[in-house]
């Protein structure tokens, strides 16, 4: 299959400031998250795969082309919706994802016919004769969304969706996002710097830090391998206890005040760990069934205990 | 797909082609432009010369109509310098249009941050600016060389054997003056534009480089006891250019400081200004704003 994104050795400069540093990534999936702090690089990747920065050394691809020698055929499958407010104030709502669908190469009628739908389908269906510049920044988000998806991309670039939206309408933007994620033939790019928005929506994560590739999450396996991932409080004498888990297999790792980290493997179930404590006299206070979440992942990039290249070569895609 | 079905479909229609993408952008503008009535009202106007002009060829040229209004003879010689003061008018006009019309065109766009959207589409820089461009290029076509062109078809069909072979070049001294002064007031007017977002400064800037620099030249022509100053005023530039095309000489009685000083001066400015816009906008046109 081929990749989505393909980063090979990608430098980007800006000025004198060295902004992507040699970055090699291979994305597949099908919403892949660009996580980071403020600064990481996240919109510079994405301006850079849009064209708008030229790479300073090493090459891009989308879809198998590469971005320099094949921009404009690739604009024509890309959509883009940006991070700042980027709209024309003065023309109606449907005006402008017309005139934007219409600058994508749809047929004059055809450009109407989806802006309609696109207005409806973001739900903004009644308001789309008002002028975009009397919009609630919650609809200007929204009209980003349609102006990025009217001409139905086959990528699509979302520069943090969320930004600015209240709860209901955030949870909106979401359920948008993995409709169009599940639609066949769309893959999805959400750079963000809210984790919540990237493990519900990304099959797979980059993160970002100071212009390098901290590390690299494929969300899926995670969340697969992470299945039985549970974390106890115990009272009582944990050696045998823990001699007697790790005989079925399971991993531990004690923490201070008797609380502890384990992973389970797939035969063993929560009833077992009870079975197993009262036999050796530990009395379980708490137990919390959890998986590695993606902050505990962001977090440690961050604190660079990640080795993307070897996290790399076990996923097999960076 | 009906509407109410409110899901996300892909698009599986047929694109319209790459080559005249860009005139989306002036349809657009176009469309904006004249829903404002005033505009509109002036553009009409516009062509009031055009048609004073067309009478005055008809009158010169039928004997039925001079004798209707008790002329003894044509009025006046239609030559190359009543084509080329057809230019001036027209040109004066456009210029008016240009200065109201142009500073709005790319200061929208930029004012509301829109440049990623076009450009993250099948869309170039220059195809942008051609769409911008396309703008004024229409509405000054229309009040200038394309009713100029038409004149000159009638004066050519009207007047007496001869004329023809005698002024057949003022075809492309229309056709190439008219785009000259076009394509330089375009291409300021948009420069003006990218830098200055505010409409209204920009179309003063406009006058002001129009009218402020004339002045400043006039200055350094007393001061330093020169013509060259002249060459800061952009309608004497014009005027070097337009004298040149049309064959103007010294001879043809008129006391005029624009034979003091070679055409090519003028050409050569015009030449630089549009090379000096042209560098502006590429440096102003980005999707992204590069801060060092």
């Amino acid at each position: 299959m081929t990749a989505v994104i393909e980063l090979e050795d990608l430098s980007v400069r800006l000025g004198t400031k060295q902004v992507l540093d040699s970055l090699r990534a291979s994305l597949k999936g099908r919403a892949i998250g660009l996580l980071g702090p403020n600064g990481a690089g996240k919109s510079t990747l994405i301006n850079t795969l849009l064209g708008f920065y030229p790479p300073a050394s090493g090459s891009a691809k989308i879809f198998g082309k590469d971005i320099r020698t094949h921009t404009k055929e690739l604009r024509h499958v890309i959509g883009f919706m940006p991070e700042s407010d980027s709209f024309i104030a003065e023309m109606s709502g449907v005006g402008f994802v017309r005139y934007m669908a219409e600058l994508s190469g749809l047929p004059a009628n055809e450009a109407l016919e989806r802006a309609h739908e696109a207005f409806y389908y973001v739900g903004l269906g009644e308001a789309r004769y008002r002028k975009v510049g009397t919009f609630s920044l919650g609809m200007k988000q929204m009209v980003k969304l349609a102006q990025a998806i009217v001409h139905g991309p086959k990528l699509l670039f979302l520069d943090e969706p969320t930004n600015g939206l209240d709860p209901p309408a955030r949870l909106r933007m979401i359920a948008l996002i993995k409709e169009i994620r599940d639609t066949q033939g769309i893959h999805i790019i959400l750079s963000s710097h809210l984790l919540r928005d990237v493990e519900e929506c990304c099959e797979e994560a980059l993160i970002l830090k100071d212009g390098r590739i901290a590390a690299y999450c494929n969300l899926e396996e995670e969340r697969r391998s992470n299945k039985k991932f549970v974390e106890l409080e115990t009272v009582g004498s944990k050696e045998s206890f823990t001699q007697a888990v790790e005989q079925l297999g399971c991993e531990c790792a004690w923490l201070s005040g008797g609380r502890a980290k384990m992973v389970l493997p797939e035969n063993i179930s929560m009833r077992d760990l009870y079975t197993i404590a009262a036999k050796n006299q530990v009395q379980i206070r708490k137990m919390n069934y959890r998986r590695d979440s993606l902050e505990d992942i962001f977090l440690r990039a961050m604190e660079g205990q990640l080795q993307p290249q070897n996290k790399a070569v076990q996923n097999g895609h960076l | 797909m009906a509407i109410y079905k409110r899901l996300y479909r892909p698009y599986v229609g047929r694109y319209t082609g790459n080559r005249f993408r860009f005139l989306v952008i002036t349809k657009s503008a176009l469309r904006t432009l004249f829903d404002s009535r005033p505009l509109l009202a002036f553009f009409v106007a516009c062509n009031v010369p055009f048609t004073i002009f067309l009478m005055i060829i008809y009158i010169n040229n039928s004997a039925a109509a001079q004798a209707l209004l008790q002329m003894k003879n044509a009025p006046i010689v239609i030559d190359n310098f009543f084509f080329l003061r057809y230019l001036i008018f027209q040109s004066t006009l456009s210029f008016l249009l240009t200065a109201w019309v142009g500073p709005g065109l790319v200061s929208i766009d930029l004012s509301n941050d829109a440049l990623p959207l076009y450009l993250a589409r099948p869309l170039t820089r220059t195809e942008y600016l051609l769409g911008k461009f396309g703008v004024i290029f229409l509405m000054t076509s229309v009040i200038t060389w394309v009713p100029g062109l038409m004149l000159l078809g009638l004066e050519s069909s009207l007047a007496p054997i001869g004329w023809f072979e005698r002024y057949y070049w003022l075809f492309g001294s229309m056709l190439v003056g008219s785009l000259l002064w076009i394509g330089v007031i375009g291409l300021l007017s948009l420069t003006l534009s990218a830098w200055v977002k505010w409409r209204i400064v920009a179309t003063g800037a406009m006058l002001g480089i129009f009218f402020a620099l004339a002045g400043f030249g006039e200055a350094l022509n007393g001061v330093l006891r020169t013509h060259w100053g002249y060459l800061l005023n952009l309608g004497f530039d014009i005027s070097l250019a337009w004298f040149d095309l049309f064959r103007m000489a010294p001879h043809t009685g008129l006391d005029n400081p624009l034979f003091e000083l070679p055409p090519w001066a003028g050409w050569l400015t015009l030449g630089l200004l549009s090379a000096f816009c042209l560098l502006m906008l590429n440096k102003k046109l980005k999707a992204r704003e590069v801060v060092r």
